[in-house]
This record gives C-alpha cells, sequence and structure tokens, in this order.
C-alpha cells in the first residue's frame, strides 16, 4: 500500500495544502463476471483528487474513462462490478457507505454532470422542480425558497430569462440551455466534487466556449473540485490543472495539463497529440495511431500498447509496464520512457 | 489558377412551413403561418477538384443544404447548375450517381444486416458500373481504394469499428464513381486517433481521383487542416466565403471571428482568455430583423437593425483570391481575443 500511495500522482504535489486528499481511487479495477470468466475493463487504476483541484482523464472510447467516473458516483451499469481496489471520499472507502448515506453523499458532496442533457432530465419535470429536488432534499429548503434558489442558480449559469425558465419543460430549451439546466442542477447542493462526463461534446463549439466558462466560474466560486471526463484534448487543455491519460482501461500517463501537453512521456500520449489537428499549427502533419485498441476480453500479455507502438521491443510484448514516477508529480507506465522522451525533447 | 465550377447554386433557399396553431385550426382563422426558413438565398459555386468546408453552428442549414445537393430535399426557389446544365427535379439516375453522399453516424449508417460485398455489388449492378462478371473485382478495388483488405469483403457492419465504418460509407458512396462527395460531420463520430486517418483518406481521394468534395463539419480545427475553402453559415445564409488561408488569418465577419475565438486550443491558457459570443443562435423560424447576426454582434451599429447585408467582395491579403463576407462593416473592428494568438494572451 506505501508503494501505491508513492505511485499515485499528485499524492505529492499537494497543490492547494491539502493534507487529505478529497478523492482517492487506490488500485481500482471493475469488470464483468461471466462465471469464473472476468473481464476487466478498468484495471488497477489509482489517483487522487484534491480539493479545488481540476483533474482531468482522457482517452479513446473503450478506455474505461467514463465506467471509472461512474464507479466514483455509484452508478456503474447493470452487470459492472468492482472486482478490487477502493474509492475513498474524504478518506471513507464509498463501498463501506449504506444505501442511504450514499444518498445523503450525492448531491451536497458528490454531484454528476451527463454528456446527453436530454436523456439525464426529466422530460415530464419543469426544470426548475428538477434544479430545486436536491435543496429541498439535502437543505431541507423550503418549496418557495427552493424555487428561488433554482431561479437563482439559472441565473448563476447563465440561463437568460431565468424567472420564466424556471416553469419550462426540458425539451423547450435547447441544447446549451439544458446543459446549463444540469450544471445548474448539480450545484445546486454545493458539491465539493462536480463529475463530469463529456458534458459539452453535444454542443456547439460557441456554446461549448459559453459552458465551459461557466462551469470554471461556478467552481471557482463553489470551491469545488472537478473530475472531467473528455476525449477532446484541446478542451481537457483549457479547462484542467492535472490530467490522466487512459488506455485499454489503465493508466499509462498523468502529471500536470502543461507539462503533458509540453512534453509527453508515454508513446499513447505523444500519439495522442500527434493525430489531434492543432488549430495554431495548422500545417502540421496529423500522425494517426495505427491499429486499433486492443480487445478487453482478450488482453495481450505485455504492455496493452504495444501492438500499436512504433517503439515497442521484445520486453514490452511478454511483461506490462507498471506506473513509475518519470518526473516530481508525473507518472508514465513505459518501460523505455527515459531512452525516448528526454526531458525538453520535442 | 482558373477555376472550373462544377456545381453552381443561385438563391437556393428551403422554407418549411410549419403546422397552424390549434386554436387557429378550431376557429378556421388563419392568422399566421409561421414558416421556418432552414435556407435562406444561398449562392455559392463548388470547383472542380476542391475540398470546401462549410462550417456553422447547429441549426445554421448546414444539413439542409446537404440534403438539397443530393437531391433528397428539394429547394423551395432558386437553382442548381451542375456543369453548366441546369439540374433537373427529379434528377434522372445518372445525374444521381453523380453526387453522393456521406454521413456523420457509421454506427446507423449501414445497414447491420447487409455484408459489404452485397452493399457494394448491389449498387455496381444497379448503375451497371461493370459488367456482373467484374463485380468482385470491383469491390475488392473500392476496398483497397479506402484502405481496407479483401477479407472485408464478406463481413458484416458490426464486425468493423467505428473508422473502418467510415471507411465502407466513403466505399459506398464512390462505388458509382460520384464526382462530387458531400460529406455530412464524417468525422466528429470517430476518435481522435482515428480521425487523422478518414481525414487522409478525403484528401488522397481528392488528389487522386479529382474529387470535388462538400465537408459539414463543425469542428474548425479540422477544416482548417483539410479544406481549401471555406464558407461560414449563420442562420440559413453563407455569412463569409474565403481561401481557407486567407479566412484563418484574416476573418472579416464578425461571427466568423467569435466562432474562431471560441475554439478551444490545444496551446492556450484557460478559455476564460478569449472573448465571448454570448447567446445562442435564434429560431430560423424568428429570424431577426436587420442582419441577422446582430442580436449577438458585439461591434453591430445601428444600421445592422434595419439592413440586411448581402455577400459582397472585400479585397483579400496577398495570400489569396475572392473574400467575400456579409456585413455592411468595412474591415469590422477586431475585438479582443479574436485574432491575437492564444499563447500571447494574458494568463489568468
Amino acid at each position: 500500500m506505501s508503494n501505491a500511495t508513492a505511485l499515485r500522482p499528485h499524492a505529492e504535489s499537494g497543490t492547494f495544502g491539502n493534507a487529505e486528499p478529497l478523492l482517492t481511487v487506490s488500485n481500482l479495477s471493475l469488470g464483468v463476471r461471466r462465471g469464473s470468466n472476468e473481464t476487466k475493463i478498468v484495471d488497477d487504476v489509482s489517483f487522487d483528487v484534491n480539493a479545488k483541484n481540476r483533474f482531468g482523464i482522457v482517452g479513446e472510447s473503450g478506455s474505461g474513462k467514463s465506467m471509472t467516473l461512474r464507479a466514483i458516483a455509484g452508478l456503474l451499469p447493470r452487470g459492472v462490478e468492482i472486482l478490487s481496489g477502493q474509492i475513498a471520499y474524504r478518506g471513507r472507502d464509498l463501498a463501506a457507505f449504506s444505501a442511504s448515506e450514499r444518498r445523503a453523499l450525492m448531491g451536497p458532496e458528490i454531484a454528476m454532470i451527463f454528456q446527453e442533457p436530454m436523456t439525464a432530465l426529466n422530460p415530464v419535470k419543469r426544470v426548475g422542480d428538477q434544479i430545486a429536488e436536491g435543496p429541498r432534499r439535502h437543505l431541507e429548503m423550503s418549496r418557495k425558497e427552493a424555487r428561488e434558489l433554482a431561479v437563482d442558480m439559472m441565473a448563476k449559469t447563465g440561463i437568460p430569462d431565468p424567472a420564466r425558465r424556471v416553469r419550462a419543460y426540458p425539451h423547450e430549451l435547447s441544447g446549451g440551455l439544458r446543459q446549463r439546466v444540469m450544471i445548474a442542477m448539480a450545484l445546486s447542493c454545493r458539491p465539493k466534487l462536480l463529475l463530469c462526463d463529456e458534458p459539452t461534446t453535444a454542443l456547439d463549439v460557441t456554446v461549448q466556449h459559453q459552458v465551459l466558462r461557466q462551469l470554471e466560474d461556478l467552481c471557482d466560486d463553489f470551491g469545488a473540485a472537478l473530475v472531467f471526463v473528455t476525449h477532446d484534448l484541446a478542451v481537457v487543455n483549457q479547462t484542467c490543472s492535472d490530467l490522466a491519460v487512459m488506455y485499454a482501461g489503465r493508466l499509462v500517463e498523468s502529471g500536470p495539463v502543461k507539462d503533458i501537453f509540453r512534453d509527453p512521456r508515454h508513446p499513447y500520449t505523444r500519439g495522442l497529440l500527434d493525430s489531434a489537428p492543432d488549430f495554431d499549427r495548422p500545417n502540421r502533419e496529423l500522425l494517426a495511431i495505427p491499429g486499433f485498441p486492443v480487445n478487453l476480453a482478450d488482453r495481450p500479455v505485455g504492455c496493452s500498447f504495444a501492438p500499436r507502438c512504433s517503439f515497442a521491443q521484445k520486453s514490452c510484448l511478454t511483461r506490462s509496464p507498471s506506473l513509475e514516477v518519470v518526473a516530481p508529480g508525473r507518472t508514465a507506465a513505459c518501460f523505455r520512457t527515459e531512452e525516448l522522451f528526454q526531458e525538453g525533447s520535442e | 489558377m482558373t477555376h472550373v465550377s462544377v456545381l453552381q447554386l443561385s438563391g437556393i433557399t428551403k422554407r418549411y412551413e410549419m403546422p397552424a396553431p390549434v386554436w387557429e385550426k378550431v376557429t378556421k382563422q388563419r392568422v399566421s403561418v409561421p414558416s421556418l426558413i432552414a435556407l435562406d438565398g444561398i449562392d455559392i459555386d463548388l470547383r472542380r477538384g476542391e475540398i470546401l468546408a462549410l462550417v456553422g453552428e447547429s441549426g445554421s442549414g448546414k444539413s439542409t443544404l446537404a440534403k438539397v445537393l443530393v437531391g433528397s430535399v428539394t429547394p423551395t426557389t432558386g437553382e442548381l447548375t451542375y456543369n453548366g446544365e441546369p439540374m433537373p427535379v427529379p434528377r434522372g439516375k445518372d445525374l444521381t450517381r453523380r453526387i453522393q453522399m456521406v454521413f456523420q453516424d457509421p454506427y446507423s449508417s449501414l445497414n447491420p444486416r447487409i455484408s459489404v460485398r452485397s452493399l457494394l455489388s448491389e449498387l455496381l449492378l444497379l448503375h451497371r458500373i461493370v459488367p456482373r462478371q467484374q463485380v468482385r473485382a470491383e469491390c475488392v478495388r473500392l476496398l483497397n481504394l479506402v484502405g481496407l483488405d479483401e477479407d472485408a469483403l464478406d463481413a458484416y457492419p458490426s464486425q468493423f469499428s467505428g473508422g473502418q465504418r467510415q471507411r465502407i460509407a466513403i466505399a459506398r458512396a464512390l462505388a458509382v464513381r460520384p464526382d462530387i462527395l458531400i460529406a455530412d460531420e464524417p468525422v466528429s463520430a470517430l476518435d481522435v486517433s482515428v480521425q487523422a486517418t478518414i481525414l487522409d483518406l478525403f484528401d488522397s481521394l481528392r488528389e487522386e481521383l479529382g474529387l470535388t468534395i462538400l465537408f459539414i463539419a463543425h469542428n474548425l480545427a479540422v477544416v482548417q487542416h483539410l479544406s481549401q475553402r471555406v464558407a461560414v453559415m449563420y442562420l440559413g445564409r453563407i455569412v463569409e466565403v474565403a481561401d481557407t488561408d486567407e479566412l484563418f488569418a484574416r476573418p472579416q465577419h464578425p461571427y466568423t471571428r467569435s466562432l474562431i475565438a471560441s475554439i478551444p486550443r490545444m496551446s492556450g491558457d484557460s478559455v476564460n482568455a478569449a472573448e465571448l459570443l454570448e447567446g445562442e443562435p435564434p429560431s430560423p423560424i424568428d429570424v431577426p430583423a436587420g442582419c441577422r447576426f446582430h442580436p449577438r454582434c458585439p461591434v453591430a451599429v445601428d444600421a445592422c437593425r434595419s439592413t440586411d447585408p448581402a455577400l459582397r467582395t472585400v479585397p483579400a491579403g496577398a495570400l489569396s483570391g475572392a473574400h467575400e463576407i456579409a456585413c455592411i462593416l468595412d474591415d469590422p473592428p477586431p475585438f479582443v481575443g479574436a485574432d491575437t494568438a492564444p499563447h500571447e494572451k494574458e494568463n489568468r
């Protein structure tokens, strides 16, 4: 366990001077059990999120980033279970919480924003009532107070004419407004930890820009920490301070966003950055990562990325690399990280 | 360099009549019949062998324009000219073949019960592209063209990843040997690492087959990387057209500027650094009077509320040819953040 703590990203960074991290995910494995067969979709993932930190998780579809987030929120789909490891919130294992304790936690402590606001909102309830539900339950507000809070929250998230919109149904609102309602709902009980699952993927760039800005401002105001799952590297760059890169259910690299973007230490991270079009460098050639993501049910013995990695050597195919500290506050899971990525090499 | 225009659109308008409100039906009083104006006078040329990108927010009419081009939607008014001849309505089998489409979501645009072989050979036989004996060889050629192996022939769409499915969809569009390919957000459903290969494929198709491609996208970084020319749409109108380099180097229309300012940057600082475009696009049922962008425009003047600007040519930079904008202001004053490089912006 002491070993795991040493390797855990940001354990020693302590940017905000908090002794105890808000959220601690340690050696988390999620999977599907069929008889004696286990298919791991998240494998041995550990990270810390400190209070007021903004933590991004990126990866391709199927990398397990959303599942990790759902496990934290206790919203794993039927059939997927925690095989090992634990998720601790303020030092308490979430698995030890009873159902009612868990309900008390979701809202005032942890809240979640989903990707598709149309399916996440209740279509037959006015949005104001949906926002007011949390405060009424958790903060024991009266109907009137909660309604006022809902209007206030909607105004804070930048919804024009909130006094009228509070009576609207989700279908009457545009995608951007719906996503703001989701944010208002999630923040209505002033959570300490906000989980975001691709919150702006379904939105236009201009609206995405507005929503991200509102989200950042509100998190600053309320002092909430953010766990932000996305596949858009540019969005991560602009919202998060720390980053974890996932591939095939494993963490392959983590550290401060700016450092990773400037100087990636894992071939997969490098590949992701090279394949994404960068608006500020239009003439750069886009290099796709060859091959396909591994089949999780039939994971190769060695490094999961080895079949697609242009730097793979023999040892990569036989042993799986573990996350090692490569620089202060940074970790990477690659045998060749030191020889491949020298400090300052571009 | 002279440009040969393959497809010319002049004054294309698409109006959808909305159902009358219930009380008007009951009282049999026809007071107002609102209509949704999806396209409002689109004039643009598609030049042979170019990739023209069409960008804009959702609801700006990009996809309606694509449907008009492939002929699945008939425009209310306006004319389509293909190779100098007016396009008949309905168009015949041969003309239909010339303009093909690739859709956004390769998971729903391929029939899960039809194998790749029958998907392709159906088209080849219907349009008599090759003699019956050569159908198999042609299928293999098509698959190779889009970077797939012969093994894919007898597989079903479910056996492929998103990127591979999109390749199959492209092979299907290419099977009938079109001149023009309309690609409606073809990479937005794909992972970044796969996106790059599909973009490369479009570029090589343009180079090798001389295809003309209309590429609809909302990701401006992708557009900048791939296209030769860009048309920016706002609420059913084209508000700015220019060569890609010119447009991104010297965006003239305030809307284009704010679009560019809101791109999430790979190397920029916080999102808060850039100027923000307020509000959301108004509904195409209730288009603002005057310039349709004026309610959101950061530099609007009084005249903008009354004058509906038409596309006009503005002097372009040394780089390239025509640059057209639909804005009454000459060289609208830049607003903060729109054209400063992100790393120069103040760090929060």
